[in-house]
């Protein structure tokens, strides 16, 4: 009687997965077409991203590099490919690149705004990337703020030695006195006179520092030691412009806004409501109207005859407008800490001020680095309104460029070069932080 | 045992002491910010003497001799700078509006398709939100006012025996380098207008027709939703729910087609005249370009938002709410949505005010909201920066600060009530 009923005794070996869900095959089934309008939405997507392409980069491709002006652009295409539609006239940017990358500077000068960005780079490595570049380079972070004026304006290095040199009597006379409050006063009052008898008397503080520093006594300013020419503001333009208004209103605005967070957290009951009205009205007008106030308001609010520069003007309505969102940012990130940590800081005997510096800050900081640095690209992409208040930025100097006769009626190329440098810089920064993110997730959260 | 010392006030405990210090900081705060404003004060009181100008708002009823074309209201050259400058508000309202609608449409789609299980459109909406989030708004302004006139067809294409253009759908939308042309609501047995506010600056025209219709609208849907609640309530006590749809549908529909009947609506569709349409709406390209530039920019924040909104409620809710045997549909509208929602609207509505402050570009493309007319041209023909620039901020204050409110109103709506 033989046994029918069969049981197996071993394992079967393992079997390939079937050959149409793995590999290329599988992974296209799986996010292209599991089912049938999804496959219909991808076929469609397909056609499109083909339409755009064959389009975009045959516009980009066949193209035209050399040429002295719009006419002499479409001769070309038309003695090439017959039509002047669908190539593009690069030659706008081969002729004007040095124009939009740095408005009206003297050309010869032109190692100055380079040798400001080179500078920037090292001022920003060691604060970026604090664990890859050596500390040292943080003296060259802390030099900058009055090295980058003296570059790019010119003039005489008295005046930002004098400017730091205030800077440095306002700190260690700051230190003199016990508690913070008098010494922040203290430190501020003779920074005050320092800048007073610096600037009030320029010919014999620069007499006096010159001789320090030849040895010799009465020299005029234009052979005076490191003076370097002066460049009007009204010379400055392109995307310098934009970089020196978006770095110096991103690099103000973060302080700026710690203290305004901290004003409106704070329990004094005028300080927040001083922060608070700032805060609120800061955001409830948008940026135009601010710049309107700086080009036309800010001289009424200042003392008769006072007539300072538009630049600097613009920059410090942008720098108060950055102030007020990153304020708010940064709240959100103080409310995000739990009561703890305040609590933990004042039964270590902490003071506010050592307890916001070790305690509360560095978290409160790491949480809100995502809405900090899209205020930042904000800051940045905001740049560009300046062009309505006249002042030359990459926007404004493609209006000008297209108000001459050789490239009148160019609009594209000159578009999709300055957006190009936007989005870089803007994706960069965004790409930045979300490494930064990474880098500080601790295991905890 | 020896007594704890007295307490006597010295001077320097105001510095010293933390329960006094609060106190010194506040009123040497509060005495810094007086005389910082006093000091602006005094300041500008010397510079507008020496400059030979008082603060006064008496040029609001002056002539404004400026021409704005895309308007609301009736206006012309020789009413007032106040008109001119409520009708720039309105402008202002208007782009805002129809911006919000269109980006809320577009970053919902976007946001949702982001997400999506197919690999093609979900890289595809990311290009698209990352090309818009990185590349400054003016810039899109611009360029979309760049390729609407240099890209679109001139009227004079739509002209003649072997036109090379026609007008699209039926006939009755032309779409041209001068702007587009878009059919227009009449009733040829009008109720008329009512005027608001007089032969004043800021008189008004409300269509009687258009209230008639929407009093129409707003009855059919009360009566559709207490139809629906009667439905509900005999199916509580009864178990069985009346059918009633047929009635809901006839309540919503019929109203409002006897009222267009009665009312007699047709639209009046633009037809070519001499060199230039006729007739219909004519939304003019400064709008449109500020109109798309403004969606699409905000469209895409708004796509971030509503993919975080989505992401951030957890699996294990959708996972909860199947095992209670709620269909996927069900599970989105009950249980998924009212929880992502109470993320996602306090960021959208603070795009929103956004949107409405980026809507002041539209002097770049020369369209004239409130920011060109009181702001631009009407600073500029009277001098009076002062008072123009102040009323310009006060007003967007006061348009952000409504929109603050009803955020806050909604946030304590939707908070969560902890026990």
């Amino acid at each position: 009687m033989s046994d029918t009923s069969f049981v197996r005794t071993e394992m079967l070996a393992e079997q390939d997965p079937p050959p149409t869900s793995v590999g290329v095959i599988g992974w296209l089934r799986a996010n292209l077409f599991p089912n049938w309008w999804n496959a219909v939405l991808t076929v469609l997507c397909l056609a499109a991203i083909w339409y755009v392409l064959s389009g975009l980069l045959g516009w980009t491709l066949r193209s035209v590099w050399t040429a002295g002006s719009l006419s002499e652009c479409r001769e070309v295409m038309i003695a090439t490919w017959g039509s002047t539609h669908g190539h593009a006239c690069w030659g706008v940017i081969n002729d004007r690149w040095l124009q939009l990358l740095f408005g009206f500077y003297p050309p010869e000068l032109y190692y100055r705004p380079i040798l400001a960005l080179l500078l920037l780079i090292a001022a920003l490595a060691p604060v970026l990337f604090a664990d890859k570049v050596s500390p040292r380079f943080l003296y060259v972070t802390a030099a900058y703020p009055f090295l980058m004026p003296w570059l790019m304006w010119g003039g005489s290095i008295w005046t930002p030695v004098g400017v730091a040199a205030g800077f440095a009597v306002a700190y260690l006379v700051g230190r003199a006195p016990r508690g913070a409050v008098p010494g922040l006063v203290l430190g501020i009052l003779s920074a005050i006179v320092w800048w007073m008898a610096w600037f009030g008397f320029p010919v014999q503080a620069e007499v006096l520092a010159a001789g320090l520093g030849e040895g010799l006594a009465a020299i005029s300013p234009d052979t005076a030691p490191f003076w370097l020419e002066t460049v009007e503001s009204r010379k400055f333009g392109g995307f310098m412009l934009s970089v020196m208004i978006g770095v110096v209103a991103i690099g103000c605005s973060l302080p700026l806004g710690i203290l305004l967070a901290l004003g409106r957290q704070s329990n004094m009951l005028i300080v927040k409501a001083i922060c608070v009205g700032f805060i609120e009205f800061i955001r409830g007008v948008p940026l135009i109207t601010l710049l309107f106030v700086a080009s036309t308001l800010l001289n009424i609010f200042l003392p008769p005859g006072t007539n300072f520069d538009i630049i600097l003007r613009v920059m410090i309505m942008v720098t108060l407008f950055a102030a007020a969102y990153m304020a708010e940012v940064i709240r959100g990130g103080l409310a995000g800490l739990p009561t703890g940590q305040y609590e933990g800081a004042d039964s270590l005997g902490l003071n506010y001020w050592q307890a916001q510096r070790l305690i509360i800050m560095p978290q409160a900081l790491k949480i809100s680095i995502p809405g900090i640095v899209s205020t930042f690209i904000g800051i940045f992409k905001d740049t560009t309104l300046v062009s309505i208040i006249a002042l030359l930025d990459p926007l404004g100097l493609s209006n000008s460029i297209r108000a001459d006769t050789d490239w009148n009626g160019i609009y594209w190329e000159l578009f999709a070069f300055i957006a190009l440098l936007f989005f870089i810089a803007c994706f960069g920064m965004s790409r930045y932080s979300m490494y930064l993110e990474r880098k500080l997730k601790t295991e905890n959260d | 045992m020896t007594d704890p010392p007295r307490e006597s006030f010295r001077l320097s405990m105001l510095i010293y002491d933390t329960r006094y210090r609060s106190l010194t900081i506040q009123v040497v705060a509060l005495f810094a910010f007086m005389l910082l404003v006093a000091w602006i004060i005094s300041n500008t009181v010397q510079n507008l003497a020496s400059l030979g100008k008082e603060v006064e708002f008496g040029f609001f009823s002056e002539p404004a001799s400026y021409d704005i074309n895309q308007r609301l209201l009736d206006y012309t050259s020789r009413d007032t700078h106040l008109r001119a400058s409520f009708v720039g508000l309105l402008n202002t309202l208007v782009v805002a509006v129809l911006g919000c609608i269109t980006a809320t449409i577009v970053g919902v789609l976007v946001g949702v398709a982001r997400l999506s299980r197919n690999w093609l459109i979900a890289r595809i909406m990311t290009v698209y939100v990352e090309m818009f989030r990185n590349v400054p708004v003016l810039l899109w302004i611009v360029f979309a006012m760049a390729i609407l006139i240099e890209s679109l067809p001139s009227p004079r294409a739509f002209r003649g025996e072997n036109a090379t253009q026609s007008l699209i759908l039926n006939d009755s939308v032309a779409i041209t380098n001068r702007g587009v042309y878009v059919p227009e609501a009449l009733f040829s047995r009008s109720l008329g207008d009512v005027r608001l506010f007089g032969e004043s600056s800021l008189r008004f025209d409300v269509s009687l027709d258009l209230i008639a219709i929407i009093a129409v609208l707003a009855a059919s849907i009360f009566a559709f939703r207490r139809i629906r609640n009667w439905a509900e309530r005999v199916q509580n006590e009864t178990g069985n729910r009346p059918t009633t749809w047929y009635f809901q549908v006839a309540v919503l529909v019929v109203p409002i087609f006897v009222l267009l009947a009665a009312l007699g609506f047709h639209l009046g569709k633009p037809e070519l005249k001499g060199f230039n349409f006729a007739g219909g709406t004519h939304l003019r390209n400064s709008l449109i370009a500020l109109w798309i530039a403004l969606s699409l920019y905000t469209a895409a924040f708004i796509a971030e938002i509503v993919r975080g909104g989505i992401l951030a409620i957890s699996k294990g809710q959708t996972e909860a709410a199947g095992s209670l045997g709620l269909r996927p549909n069900r599970i989105m509208s009950l249980v998924i949505l009212p929880q992502a929602l109470r993320v996602i609207i306090p960021p959208l509505i603070s795009n929103y005010l956004n949107l409405t402050k980026n809507s002041s570009l539209a002097i770049a493309v020369g369209y004239l909201d409130i920011t060109g007319t009181l702001g631009g041209i009407t600073l500029n023909q009277t001098g009076r920066e002062l008072e123009c620039l102040l009323l310009l901020m006060l007003i967007y204050l006061c348009i952000s600060l409504t929109i603050s409110v009803f955020m806050n109103i909604y946030n304590k709506r939707v908070a969560l009530v902890e026990r």
